[in-house]
């Protein structure tokens, strides 16, 4: 065997696991699911029909289209104050020099260890109709009757921005790394205070990482189905639900793949939007 | 210090506490409510107890679940080391033709939603008859972990000095010598790194499993969702705070074994 020849040998045993495992787990289904969002039954295989009935249905039925808004208000809601409720603790583990700085770091990042199954749990028996706050709210007779937090939008987008709040605060962490300190001692020699300093240093040289985070957790947002399905009690329709349903309950395969492939395509403007944005932002 | 500074660095310090309880507060409260005794979810509870630990160790169902889940991430973790090893290693070390479209197929499907994924994956695991079945669950896990063990071999590999390898070869060491007792040491701790990633990812992934494992194959998060779609009884409680303290060992484990920060 020439050289030639035996490296080659060695490159495709190289790659052939990865690529025979990645094959069949990802490359296949990405296909089929592309498929089946065309056809009329999906495991018909390629000599089914090609119909756009599918796609149609996800375009004018009204109801996909609330589905659609629904999923885009989630995610921008949870968002906006998963970003606005991390910034501050990213702030303050970048500033502060308390002794017990790294097990506040790792209490921050801990919840990420924690299964979303698990604090979605957690937020039903918090937020529930005889959870912690409506029970306190009647122990103490400021209420009669409970007050619905649960088993509606409100409970499944105070969850998700939980769930989501470790992945904010990692991003924006290790953008506020990049920070020079010395920028801020030189802004407040020159006389600016803190909240100034803040205005024009701090945030516009973090913006990268909470544009970062943003991206992060809409994403993950606008994907989920556990949290929603979980804390929505069945009321809450999103694009997460709603393929599952489709996929689990109906069995109306071709529908979930079409509904699928339009996450994938809100999904994909979204990181190019980003990408956008923060080509933007640094130049 | 005047008093508005006070007042400032007062209320900054609530925020921040604020904050913090908002973020631990459901593992909180699942602590406290996995002692409570009643079969039905309210708080305060009226009485402690460790009965619901008790019914979580009877439940053949969770205890079978937890076995499945730890055999199929034990499985998915050595799989993607492996295979992800190889990979680092063509791609690393090797310029080939078609490189580019092998790193975009490792990148990709961390741009796709796992919920995406699970219905492609179940059109083509129905084909193979393999949907409800430990083959079928391994192969799906093996892809969404694959590009993490890449990564941190990668990584690995790459702050490996070369002259040592190519200093046990001048003394005629064959190739796979060399790898075997040079460099597979030397990213050891990349190997187990990606063993940990993989193995929790598997053992955590909840949104694939759902449409691909009903009964035989079921994993632990699959029956905690199913559970909960009924119930929310203290059981899950009990559950979870089991499952949290495997998690703080796992890390605590992985923390003395290689530190954390070169595992991230």
């Amino acid at each position: 065997m020439t050289d030639k020849a035996s490296h080659r040998g060695l490159l495709l045993w190289l790659l052939l696991p990865g690529l025979l495992a990645l094959g069949v787990s990802f490359v296949m289904p990405m296909l089929w699911l592309l498929r089946a969002s065309f056809s009329t039954s999906a495991f018909g295989g390629p000599n089914g029909e090609w119909t756009l009935a599918n796609y149609s249905t996800v375009i004018f039925d009204p109801f996909y289209w609330r589905v659609a808004t629904n999923t885009l208000t989630y995610g921008l809601s949870v968002t906006f104050f998963a970003v606005l409720l991390s910034y501050p603790i990213a702030l303050f583990l970048t500033r502060t020099t308390s002794r017990w700085r790294g097990l506040l770091t790792a209490l921050a990042i801990a919840p990420l260890l924690t299964s979303g199954v698990v604090r979605t749990y957690g937020w039903m028996v918090i937020l529930g109709d005889r959870g912690v706050i409506n029970g306190s709210l009647q122990a103490l007779a400021l209420t009669d009757a409970p007050i619905r937090l649960a088993n509606n939008f409100l409970g499944a987008t105070i969850a998700m921005i939980e769930i989501l709040m470790p992945y904010a605060i990692l991003a924006i962490l290790s953008g506020l790394g990049r920070l020079n300190a010395q920028l801020e001692e030189a802004a407040a020699m020159l006389g600016a205070n803190r909240f100034k300093v803040f205005w024009r240093i701090i945030l516009p040289l973090s913006l990268p990482g909470v544009l970062t985070a943003a991206l992060l957790v809409f994403v993950l947002a606008i994907s989920g189905f556990v949290t929603p399905r979980l804390m929505g009690g069945g009321r809450v329709f999103v694009l997460g639900t709603e393929v599952f349903s489709e996929a689990t309950v109906t069995l109306n395969w071709p529908l979930a793949a079409a509904l699928a492939l339009l996450l994938l395509i809100i999904f994909s403007s979204v990181i190019i939007l980003y990408r956008r944005a923060l080509r933007a932002l640094e130049a | 210090m005047n008093q508005t500074s006070l007042l400032a660095r007062w209320s900054w310090r609530l925020l921040i506490t604020a904050i913090y309880l908002f973020l631990l507060a459901p593992i909180l409260i699942v602590f406290i409510v996995s002692f409570d005794t009643r079969q039905y979810l309210a708080f305060p509870p009226e009485s402690y107890s460790l009965g619901s630990y008790a019914l979580v160790f009877q439940n053949a169902t969770f205890i079978g679940a937890f076995w499945r889940s730890l055999g199929i991430g034990i499985v998915v973790g050595f799989g993607a080391v492996a295979i992800g090893t190889l990979l680092s290693l063509a791609l690393t070390r090797h310029r080939f033709r078609g490189e580019g479209a092998v790193n975009f197929l490792v990148i990709a499907p961390f741009i796709v939603p796992n919920i995406v994924l699970g219905v492609g994956l179940v059109l083509v695991l129905a084909n193979f008859g393999l949907l409800d079945t430990y083959p079928g669950i391994i192969l799906a896990h093996l892809g969404v972990t694959i590009p993490y063990t890449v990564r941190t071999v990668s990584m690995s590999l790459s702050s490996v000095d070369r002259r040592v390898e190519e200093a046990a070869m001048v003394h005629g060491a064959s190739p796979l010598k060399v790898f075997w007792r040079i460099t597979l040491p030397l990213i050891r701790p990349g190997l187990i790194a990606g063993w940990v990633i993989a193995f929790l990812i598997s053992f955590d992934e909840t949104t694939i499993s759902l449409f691909l494992v009903s009964v035989k194959a079921s994993t632990l998060p699959t029956e905690i969702y199913r559970y909960l779609e009924y119930s929310t009884d203290p059981q899950i409680a009990a559950l979870s705070v089991i499952l949290i303290l495997i998690s703080l060992v796992v890390v605590i484990a992985l923390e003395r074994l290689i530190g954390l920060r070169k595992a991230v």
